[in-house]
């Protein structure tokens, strides 16, 4: 709005723009200063015509008054501050014309008004202001209220309908509220349970733990804990229970309240233990089994220093024959009775005996002193066993085989310990049995070196840990190399390289023997077929392969088919093979096993009788089998080391190759190695030889260098 | 039935409340004598305290007018309290009717009573959340009902973050809801600062003792740190500045020296 400078509105403006000036800042007003200047410019206006007004009205000084807080000009410098302006300027810019002393007196009465008219809004304003924020409280404190109750009532259902017990005591242990599953757990009344004090609930199978977690939780040092805990019900029985103990604080923090939850579980640990009963313990005997027995060694030998233990390790002699023969429910009470007088034999602490299994049992006996309680253990069992046992009227001897091991705690594990035991046990039994025998490392040594390469024999194959080596066999008559020898080696990853005497017994022993042989088979023939490409145009003959046969294979029913598929997959000749069987093989040998070897010798495939002469050699035999080739066992050749050689073995060797040589049998000696050696067998009359006078057994490249040597030399 | 006797009491009028004290300082007359205590406390240390408070309400205005030329329509006002007057619907509705206001706070007293005052208003409402939980926010019915979150939204942190510890992850807060925003949606925030406080910093931390001692721990942080809530914000002109720095209509010599504690600022995403 413009205004003359000097005309009534331009001096109301000025004398707006004073007050707004001395009241602004104790306003708490969001405006800013010009735009509170525009709320107060009609109060100012009002004022104005008030004073001049032909009728006076003080009223309207009051409407500028509540006009002031409806500004938000509540603070009491606001007031003052106006009426000081107002004093001041009112009159001098709005008055002018007029009695001076009457609008003295008009401007008096309006701040007069003015000051009721603010008291009065402001009390109304605070008044209503106290009672808004009250009543918002009071809602708010409804609203909490409406709140709790319902999650109280939802809590309440809670605590009365859960299956788990609930408790609720103050820190000094007074047991404050319990809920109905609690009360059922102790089966007490609830006043029984709210007269106690949670400290007297102390029972002989508290953990140690129990209590000082109780003490560090009612200090506040601990916020939860859980422990298995026993509890005496009132009627004298005992209730197990899963406990969690929580600490409640107030809203400050300070530690006010202790919660227990409890769960039962009395019935699961009865059930528990049965089960562990079970699970540890035979069936049979009630002995501990091997489970338990295993568990207490572990304990025994993880004991601390300067303990030992000692362990005898009890096998029945013949009991499978008193099984097979009596029957097994004889056998087993011939168990049961064992089993009991075994146990009567270990009743000093830190003495056990458990069932392994079938008719094994073991005792062990822990302590500083074992050395020589074991060997009284030891005598005991054997003593026990002295008296024969009576079923149906029968009286049965027993005799057993006990492995006995003792020694220092923390230096053998559990399972080699039994082992021990079990190879000791079984040299008792190998030396006669119904005795017992102390553990002895060598002994140990060799069985565990025989148990391993036994266990490590499987995956052998399947990790190409075998390779083969050749030794050439040589023509008499003209020193040329005719064939090879195949012979298997183990290159073991920790033994090394392994004969085959070591092992082929053991793969014998497991089966393993017919898939090795056909891999020896496999491997040879291709070898062979690979010498036929190369040379066959240089040497002599062709060359042959001879591969060793052993008993088991020979048993074996897909002998001959395995064969002919692995000359025909290679595509080499059957005259390339020769199966080299030892006599002892062969020893009795009836039709059906030599009609493998028949077909096979019919294809062309010949057969080498190995070992010649270290048998029983029935010689009229010969006839009869399908054998081609006679190999003379080295003792022949060993005297012919010497010079002059025996003439009683050089009687023998003569007569065995005519012998042979009239049955149109070839004669291979083994074992050579000298030349003289060579030049007498030559003179025998002998067909080829082997031996290291020629060659060790080595790769096949190195028969490439010497039927190459053959044929340039 | 038996109230345990563990269950917590009631809400505790007895304690003074942010709220009532900030009303307070506002000339108003929301507050108990518990509250006076304490601001009168503070203001032993700090007399131009509702100066301050003052400074933030006229910012706040600045900048809902702001948000408003924006063609923002639609506010969200975290830590809203009970202020006497200047509040977001009034500025807002006044000046575009049909304008939408969501109060947030986490005093039940607060809350009730913006209750009572927004009675009859269909285009404003309160949630009771905390700003440390950002989806009850988000999530709660008034918003659903009144906020378009498809739509920008002014969303005011007006001295609040300076009452969340660092333990309680403000800053993760703030990014959760900057992440429920629209493009164009603005933040409007201010925070206290021991920075352009015309007193020695001893006694603004006294100020702070008070608030520690009615268990409403006032944390003073650094602009720099005040800044990083506005990650992932564009600063509108003039950018993080003491309050009576922003868009002021007054010239700084008319202002009160206290006017410049403290930082405001607005965000806008982008």
């Amino acid at each position: 709005m413009s205004a003359e400078p000097d005309g009534p509105e331009g001096r109301l403006r000025r004398l707006t723009t004073i007050w707004s000036r001395a009241v602004f800042p104790v306003t708490s007003t969001s405006l800013t200063r010009p735009e509170f200047e525009e709320r107060l410019l009609p109060l100012a206006r009002r004022l104005s015509r008030a004073l001049l007004a032909r009728v006076f009205d003080a009223a309207e000084g009051e409407a500028v008054g509540a006009a002031l807080v409806d500004a938000h000009c509540t603070a009491p410098e606001a007031l003052s501050r106006s009426l000081d302006c107002l004093d001041a300027y009112l009159v001098l810019y709005c008055g002018q014309g007029g009695d001076q002393e009457d609008l003295r007196a008009r401007c008096s009465r309006l701040q007069h008004a003015m000051a009721a008219g603010f008291a009065r809004a402001l009390r109304e304003r605070t008044l209503a202001e106290q009672e808004a924020i009250a009543q918002a409280a009071l809602r708010a404190q409804g609203v909490v209220a409406q709140a709790l109750h319902t999650s109280e009532a939802r809590f309440r259902a809670v605590f009365e309908g859960a299956a788990i017990g609930i408790g609720i005591a103050d820190l000094e242990g007074n047991v404050l509220q319990v809920n109905g599953a609690l009360l059922r757990m102790f089966g007490g009344s609830e006043q029984g349970l709210r007269s106690r004090n949670v400290q007297d609930w102390t029972h002989t199978e508290d953990a140690p733990q129990v209590w000082r977690l109780y003490e560090e939780l009612v200090r506040g040092e601990r916020e939860h804990y859980h422990v298995e805990k026993a509890f005496h019900r009132p009627d004298g029985t005992v209730l197990w229970t899963n406990l969690t103990v929580s600490l409640l604080r107030d809203a400050d923090g300070n530690p006010q309240y202790q919660l227990a939850l409890m769960e039962d579980t009395t019935e699961r640990r009865l059930l528990n233990l049965r089960l562990r009963y079970e699970a540890t313990h035979d069936a049979l005997t009630g002995l501990p089994n091997r489970t338990l027995f295993f568990e207490r060694l572990e304990k025994a030998l993880n004991a601390g220093e300067g303990r030992r233990f000692g362990l005898c390790y009890l096998d029945l002699d013949g009991f499978k024959t008193i099984n097979d023969s009596l029957g097994h429910a004889v056998g087993d009470r011939l168990l049961v009775e064992v089993a009991d007088r075994l146990q009567a034999c270990a009743t000093a602490p830190g003495e056990m005996v458990a069932r392994l299994g079938g008719d094994e049992f073991v005792a062990l006996t822990t302590g500083t002193d074992t050395r020589h309680e074991v060997d009284e253990l030891a005598a005991r069992i054997m003593n026990a066993l002295v008296a024969p046992i009576r079923i149906d009227g029968r009286e049965l001897t027993v005799r057993g085989s006990i492995g006995v091991v003792e020694g220092p705690v923390g230096e053998r594990s559990a399972a080699e310990v039994l082992r021990s035991a079990d190879i000791t046990m079984y040299r008792a039994k190998s030396a006669g049995g119904n005795r017992f025998e102390l553990a002895d490392p060598e002994a140990d040594a060799r069985a565990i070196t025989r148990h391993g390469l036994t266990t490590a024999l499987p995956t052998a194959l399947d990790r190409g840990e075998f390779f083969i080596e050749y030794q050439p066999l040589v023509h008499l008559g003209d020193g040329r190399v005719r064939g090879a020898e195949a012979l298997v080696r183990w290159l073991h990853p920790q033994h090394g390289i392994i004969g085959p005497d070591r092992f082929i017994p053991l793969a014998e022993h497991t089966g393993l023997i017919v898939p090795l042989g056909r891999w020896v088979m496999e491997q040879s023939v291709r070898q062979a077929r690979e010498w036929r490409e190369l040379y066959d145009a240089e040497s002599a003959g062709p060359l042959r392969i001879n591969v060793n046969l052993s008993p088991c294979q020979l048993h074996h029913p897909g002998l001959v088919q395995d064969t002919v598929e692995i000359l025909e997959r290679a595509g080499v000749q059957p005259d390339a093979l020769c199966l080299e069987v030892t006599e002892s093989a062969l020893i009795g040998a009836d039709d059906d096993l030599l009609k493998p070897l028949r077909r096979l010798a019919e294809m062309g495939v010949d057969i080498a009788l190995d070992d010649f002469g270290t048998g029983y050699s029935n010689l009229a035999n010969l006839r009869r089998l399908p054998v081609s080739i006679l190999k003379l066992d080295r003792s022949f050749t060993q005297s012919m080391q010497r010079f002059p050689a025996d003439p009683v073995d050089l009687k023998i060797v003569e007569g065995i190759v005519a012998l042979a040589h009239s049955l149109d049998l070839a004669v291979t000696v083994e074992g050579v190695e000298t030349g003289a050696q060579a030049e007498q067998l030559r003179v025998l009359g002998c067909d080829t030889a082997q031996g290291w006078y020629y060659a060790r057994p080595g790769p096949p490249e190195r028969l490439h260098e010497l039927a190459l040597a053959d044929a340039t030399g | 039935m038996e109230r345990p006797a563990w269950a917590p009491r009631s809400i505790d009028i007895s304690v003074p409340s942010v709220a009532r004290i900030y009303d307070y300082y506002l000339g108003g007359s929301h507050n108990f004598e518990v509250d006076r205590e304490a601001a009168r406390k503070a203001m032993e240390f700090m007399p131009g305290l509702p100066r301050i408070m003052q400074a933030n309400r006229a910012f706040m205005r600045r900048a809902v007018e702001f948000a408003l030329d924006e063609g923002i329509t639609q506010f969200l006002d975290v830590g809203s309290g009970i202020p006497t007057f200047g509040n977001v619907h009034e500025i807002a509705q006044a000046a575009r009717p049909g304008a939408r206001v969501v109060y947030v706070d986490h005093d039940p007293v607060a809350v009730a009573h913006s209750q009572a005052v927004l009675e009859g208003n269909e285009d404003a409402d309160v949630v009771a959340a905390d700003l440390r939980k950002p989806r009850e926010i988000l999530e709660s019915p008034p918003v659903r009902r009144l906020i378009d979150l498809n739509r920008p939204v002014a969303l005011l942190l007006v001295a609040i973050l300076h009452f969340v510890e660092d333990t309680d992850d403000p800053y993760q807060a703030v990014a959760q809801l900057r992440d429920a925003l629209a493009p164009g949606s603005l933040l409007i925030l201010t925070h206290a600062s021991h920075e352009g406080i015309p007193l020695p910093e001893e006694r603004s931390e006294s100020v702070a003792d008070v608030y520690k001692d009615i268990r409403n721990p006032l944390i003073m942080r650094s602009r720099d740190r005040i800044a990083r809530f506005f990650e992932g914000y564009d600063m509108v002109e003039p950018g993080l500045v003491p309050m009576a720095s922003w868009r002021s209509r007054t010239a700084p010599e008319d202002e009160d020296p206290y006017a410049f504690s403290g930082f405001a600022g607005v965000g806008r995403t982008a």
